[in-house]
């Protein structure tokens, strides 16, 4: 396992939106399916929680929303303990858990209506203007008297981000927000998470497709066969170790520009004619072709690779992205 | 971790508070969710229908060679429709009445489950506690409906089809309309109240799966083992703590000098099973993982 980066180092864990601590699940079938996860979603971040299907997500997710007790380890919830403070945190937090949940025979309305009347802090005499104002923001408006059971996958999945924004939140927790919706369905969603997050609304994500994420997210954690592996901001974790660098030069230098990286202190050099490909680490690349220059070498090409999020996904997670366990 | 790549956050909103009458409206929403589903009124309908079916029957054989017979109190109903709501109420014990508790009582929350909502219901947040109390509520309120549908649908058949007038009682002496009445309304009431056990069992049935037929089902078993157990008499020494013993006690009602402490007795089993059955519930539901 890569030590996970500490992206917030020394910051007290009030800072945190959500907070875990050797978060583990063992079912009573003998799965350990979370195992000693430490989530540390920053207030006020837009956090992509990354993992193929059967991960583990979703159940420490349902932990640090009190519906599952864990077998071990703590969460904390807007800085304060659940599940304890569930009563207190939750009409603070919007959520939408594996998949919108709402009855079939009534309409999306009325099904809005039943959650915000079960809710003891809302008020009663802005329902109606909340409910009509949370179908509109995510375009179900005129599907609103319609029965649920008759809405489109993409219908059901808005409705459920609709109860999500019932009320104005600090902390939006959506797991898989984008599962069956069409590609323009998954652009506006990412949309909303931007305008979310720009009103100051942490969000914490789930997603086993990267892509879609990725666009939006000031941090990632990426989870595998229950356990994180790696978390903080995307350009910290692409900047590991993993940077490379390919110098193209002329046949003549090819030795010489071999010796230059090596002095420069990249590992790993690699001749092939004459390509060099190296491993960056912490050198500047900027710094490769002054002295590339400086030695009098010829120097026709120099590219920097950063690994994508892809790719070091599936190195962490050691297969296909969309691969069940 | 660098502050300056993440907006700004937004000031807390403070602790929310809770508004006054939010039980009141958890319970209003749970009883519009049970009274408003169609399936729930279909079955309220049916229980409606058997009075009048009771009554036709009655009605076109009278006078006839298979006019005579039948369950208790039949006999009586072409004398006067008062006994067309208790001689329904009985048709009903057995089968039709656990049956349609089963069904709202196993649907209360697996049905939830089932469909996804418990767990946007917890999140809300509705406390399990409170969340079990309006389901509790809600069955009972139920009850009390089917017992009244069929009620009042005797009462209504068995005016039109036969008269209502002075009650005669078991024992032949024979009392005012008024106290009739009076009676008639006791009865249902022990009926509905005898159905408060078996609400139980189906509730506590309802938490321990995401599937809804089978809590019905098994709510619908346990009431159909017990009459089986009450009609085998080397079993008569716990026949009394039976769910169902004491379901045709209401007959007591009809007699002249009505024996409170047998009522009182159907009762007090009633409120057993309850508690007990409440209790499992509660305890099964506060602790249980929503993983549905």
């Amino acid at each position: 396992m890569r030590s996970v980066p500490s992206t917030t180092s020394g910051a007290p864990g009030h800072d945190l939106a959500v907070r875990t601590r050797g978060l583990t699940k063992r079912f009573r079938s003998g799965q350990v399916a979370v195992d000693g996860v430490d989530l540390e979603v920053p207030r006020g971040a837009v956090y992509g929680f990354l993992g193929p299907n059967g991960s583990g997500k979703t159940t420490t997710l349902r932990m640090v929303l009190g519906l599952v007790a864990p077998t071990s380890g703590t969460a904390t919830l807007l800085g304060e303990p659940m599940p304890g403070a569930g009563p207190r945190v939750l009409p603070r937090v919007g959520a939408l858990v594996e998949g919108p949940g709402f009855h079939p025979y009534l309409s999306g309305r009325a099904n809005l209506e039943r959650l915000d009347a079960v809710d003891a802090t809302a008020d009663p005499r802005t329902r109606e203007r909340r409910t009509a104002a949370a179908l509109d923001r995510v375009g179900l408006a005129p599907a609103a008297r319609k029965p649920f059971r008759q809405y489109s996958l993409g219908m059901k999945q808005r409705l459920g981000l609709a109860a999500a924004l019932l009320r104005p939140r600090d902390l939006l927790v959506l797991d898989e927000p984008t599962n069956g919706l069409d590609p323009q369905g998954t652009r506006e969603v990412r949309h909303l998470l931007r305008e979310l997050a720009d009103a100051g609304t942490t969000v914490l994500v789930s997603s086993h497709l990267l892509g879609e994420v990725e666009q939006v997210c000031s941090h990632v954690g990426v989870m595998s066969r229950g356990r994180l592996l790696v978390q903080g901001p995307p350009h910290e974790l692409a900047a590991d170790a993993e940077t490379t660098v390919v110098v193209t030069t002329t046949v003549a230098c090819v030795d010489g520009a071999g010796r230059l990286l090596a002095d420069l202190g990249l590992t790993d050099v690699r001749v092939e004619g004459t390509v060099l490909t190296a491993r960056l680490g912490l050198v500047a690349p900027e710094k490769i072709s002054a002295a590339m220059v400086g030695a009098g070498l010829d120097l026709v090409g120099l590219e920097v690779r950063r690994p994508s999020l892809e790719s070091l996904f599936v190195e962490l997670t050691g297969e296909g992205f969309d691969v069940a366990r | 971790m660098s502050r300056a790549d993440v907006a700004p956050v937004e000031a807390p909103a403070g602790p929310p508070t809770r508004a006054h009458g939010a039980f009141g409206r958890l319970l209003a929403s749970e009883l519009r969710l049970v009274l408003g589903r169609r399936r729930n009124l279909v079955l309220l309908a049916g229980l409606a229908l058997v009075p009048v079916l009771i009554g036709t029957v009655v009605l076109v054989t009278q006078d006839t060679a298979v006019g005579a017979g039948g369950p208790p109190f039949l006999d009586r109903v072409t004398g006067n429709g008062l006994f067309l709501v208790l001689t329904a109420l009985v048709a009903c014990l057995p089968l039709l009445l656990p049956l349609v508790m089963g069904i709202v009582a196993g649907d209360a929350v697996a049905g939830e489950a089932q469909a996804g909502t418990l767990r946007y219901l917890l999140l809300v947040p509705v406390p399990r506690t409170r969340l079990l109390v309006a389901k509790a509520l809600a069955v009972l309120v139920f009850a009390a409906c089917t017992v009244l549908a069929i009620a009042l649908s005797g009462l209504v058949t068995g005016a039109a089809y036969f008269g209502v007038g002075d009650v005669t009682l078991l024992s032949g002496d024979t009392v005012p309309m008024a106290e009739g009445l009076l009676r008639t309304a006791g009865i249902v009431a022990y009926v509905g109240l005898s159905l408060t056990g078996l609400g139980a069992v189906g509730l506590f049935f309802s938490t321990l799966t995401e599937v809804p037929v089978a809590a019905m089902a098994a709510t619908v078993v346990v009431a159909v083992v017990s009459g089986v157990l009450d009609a085998l008499p080397q079993l008569s020494a716990v026949h009394g703590a039976l769910l169902t013993h004491h379901w045709l006690d209401v007959g007591e009602l009809l007699r002249t000098q009505v024996d409170l402490g047998v009522l009182g007795q159907g009762l007090a089993v009633q409120a057993a099973w309850a508690a007990v059955f409440g209790a499992l519930a509660w305890s099964r539901f506060t602790t249980a993982d929503v993983s549905s």
